[in-house]
């Protein structure tokens, strides 16, 4: 990858040095390389990036290999440590918040973009772009004022009254826990959803609803046999996008989840996550071990984040490229 | 078959009204917030808020003069080191760019910006905490910095290709060279749209809690210079809403309602007047 200045620049100033040298003196050309330099910035950062994590993990990767990942103890004090609760705790909690998010972003991208009058759409669009804006700590200053003592006494008590007889819903009702840091997530990750799938919706071919319609298709079975399953795969797109923002959200999630490094079938119990060990530790962590574990858990979800973001990006293009031509309404 | 009808008609209804109950319940937590913050934090905000350093812990009262002060440090920071970058880069993209290069630069611009914010801050803590030893306003906006890059240099592209032709080959026409075209037309036409997105990315890092926990880290007091470490509002809001103290709980509530204040304030300033007829300049 041409990713330093250095190995970037031969790709437009092509032969010896002297005929750089000359065709630097051109202000066009010292335009052309600063700019360059700028892009080539971003680049080196996402490898020096990677680098760092790599090596200031490695005392972890060459200790626990593959174990790291299947180890249930997180022991700083013995020197032990092992992923796998933060990793069941982040894909548990982002599992509740896309079964929340992902049936109330879309249900709410429909109405935008099927629905609701052009201004009216616009407005809500505006309305949500404003609540993706709003920052992770105030949910999280809400999640532990509101939502947690709501819980604890009424939503909590009533899921073990209706559905006490599924494992997820037994044990004491702390408030927080592995279902109150999914609810927190879903809310956060809610416009993300709607914004994306709004936009996959309306680049579905006008065409297409019509003929439906012309068929004798009711509104809702147009959109939900014809425009919906059209757009199914930027949807998909979408809920990745979610996915990978729940994955990787921090302070809400370290506020409510209870921060208790367990496994437990209970969504009542209290867990933690990749990002809130993260959080809670980094800072106070002694010794190179312990750092270097925490750097490899920053390591996985890095990567992990950086995975979905492709595929979301993949799956979006796709099907706006597909719907692209013909103007939506 | 009148059954059957009736039946598709009323689901039509039935689906079609719960499409918008979502709609409203999304779109209503906004407001919700919104007033559930200013009705706990409006009472205790006050003037010695804005002026004051924090209480000694187990005192009341007090306020958050230096979180507030260390919070635009930061983002005075971020966009030193974020703007300039972003901005060129974009430059690049729109006007110079080869084929493979701005490929690269766009897809990694893209990915980069999904990367957890907690990320960002182990990387700063790599890149300045551990060679200085000690945390610093530094690390905390280089972190922030970071997560500007993207943001910025992805908006400055999307509005400089949005610059009608006509214009270049004015400028052109006029015996302008490429560089004088870009800065003195090209950018010049853009420059409401760029400035949207610098604004915009400013905003969101300003919220950003995560990366600055364990690069600019906290302090009860005033930060002297740059390369000690400091307070800023969303970490305050952090540490004293997990705090056990109740007057630490209300100032919280306070400190949520200034930040969030300040950057819906920005947002809805920015979207509904400064974008205003952007999309009439896009032809």
């Amino acid at each position: 990858m041409a990713t330093t200045p250095n190995a970037a620049t031969p790709v437009d100033f092509t032969g010896n040095s002297r005929s750089l040298l000359r065709r630097l003196t051109g202000a066009d050309e010292i335009a052309h390389l600063i700019t360059l330099i700028a892009a080539a910035t971003l680049l080196l950062i996402t490898v020096l990036l990677v680098y760092q994590l790599w090596v200031l993990s490695g005392e972890a990767r060459s200790r626990f290999g593959w174990a790291f990942f299947v180890t249930k103890t997180w022991d700083p004090v013995a020197g032990d440590f092992g992923a796998l609760p933060f990793i069941y705790g982040t894909l548990v909690t982002s599992a509740v918040a896309l079964l929340i998010a992902v049936p109330l972003g879309v249900g709410a991208a429909i109405f935008l973009a099927e629905l609701a009058p052009p201004k009216l759409s616009s407005s809500l669009t505006f309305v949500s772009d404003l609540l993706a804006a709003v920052p992770s700590v105030i949910y999280g200053l809400l999640g532990v004022f509101l939502l947690v003592p709501l819980m604890r006494t009424t939503f909590q008590p009533a899921l073990k009254k209706v559905l006490g007889f599924l494992p997820l819903f037994q044990g004491p009702a702390y408030g927080i826990g592995f279902l109150t840091a999914g609810i927190v997530l879903a809310i956060m990750v809610v416009p993300f959803v709607l914004s994306v799938s709004r936009e996959v919706l309306l680049a579905v071919p006008r065409d297409q609803r019509e003929a439906a319609l012309a068929l004798g298709a009711t509104k809702w079975e147009s959109t939900w046999r014809v425009v919906v399953p059209a757009a199914r795969i930027g949807i998909f797109g979408s809920v990745f996008l979610a996915l990978a923002r729940a994955l990787g959200e921090t302070m809400a999630v370290t506020m409510v989840i209870g921060n208790n490094p367990k496994i437990a079938a209970s969504l009542f119990s209290p867990g933690y996550s990749i990002a809130a060990v993260l959080a809670n530790e980094f800072s106070e962590a002694t010794g190179n071990l312990y750092l270097s574990a925490l750097i490899e858990l920053g390591l996985v979800l890095f990567l992990l984040t950086f995975v979905l973001n492709g595929l979301a990006r993949l799956l979006i293009v796709i099907t706006t490229a597909r719907g692209s031509g013909v103007l939506p309404t | 078959m009148n059954v059957r009808l009736l039946w598709r008609k009323s689901l039509n209804v039935f689906m079609l009204s719960l499409t918008g109950l979502c709609a409203l319940l999304t779109v209503s937590a906004l407001f919700f917030i919104l007033g559930y913050l200013v009705w706990n934090g409006g009472k205790d905000l006050s003037w010695s808020f804005f002026t004051h350093l924090p209480a000694p812990v187990g005192e009341t009262g007090g306020g958050m003069a230096n979180a507030i002060v260390g919070s635009m440090k930061l983002l005075l920071l971020a966009a030193l080191f974020g703007v300039p970058i972003g901005l060129l880069g974009g430059v690049y993209l729109a006007e110079f760019g080869g084929r493979t290069v701005p490929f690269l630069v766009r897809y990694t611009a893209d990915l980069m910006n999904g990367v957890p914010s907690i990320v960002m801050g182990i990387f700063a803590y790599a890149l300045v905490v551990m060679p200085m030893h000690h945390f610093s306003t530094l690390a905390g906006g280089l972190a922030l910095g970071i997560m500007v890059i993207p943001t910025v240099l992805r908006n400055t592209e999307s509005f400089l290709r949005d610059v009608p032709r006509q214009l270049r080959e004015g400028s052109f026409a006029l015996g302008a060279n490429k560089w004088r075209m870009i800065a003195t037309v090209v950018l010049p036409a853009a420059s409401r749209g760029i400035l949207t997105g610098v604004l915009l990315a400013l905003a969101r890092v300003a919220g950003e809690t995560a990366p600055l926990l364990f690069t600019a880290f906290g302090n009860r007091y005033w930060s002297p210079g740059w390369m000690q470490p400091t307070s800023s509002l969303p970490v305050v809001i952090y540490t004293y809403a997990t705090g056990p103290y109740e007057d630490w709980h209300r100032q919280a509530w306070a400190a949520g309602l200034v930040l969030l204040g300040l950057v819906l304030l920005t947002n809805i300033t920015v979207r509904a007047f400064l974008s205003r007829g952007i999309s009439y300049e896009r032809t």
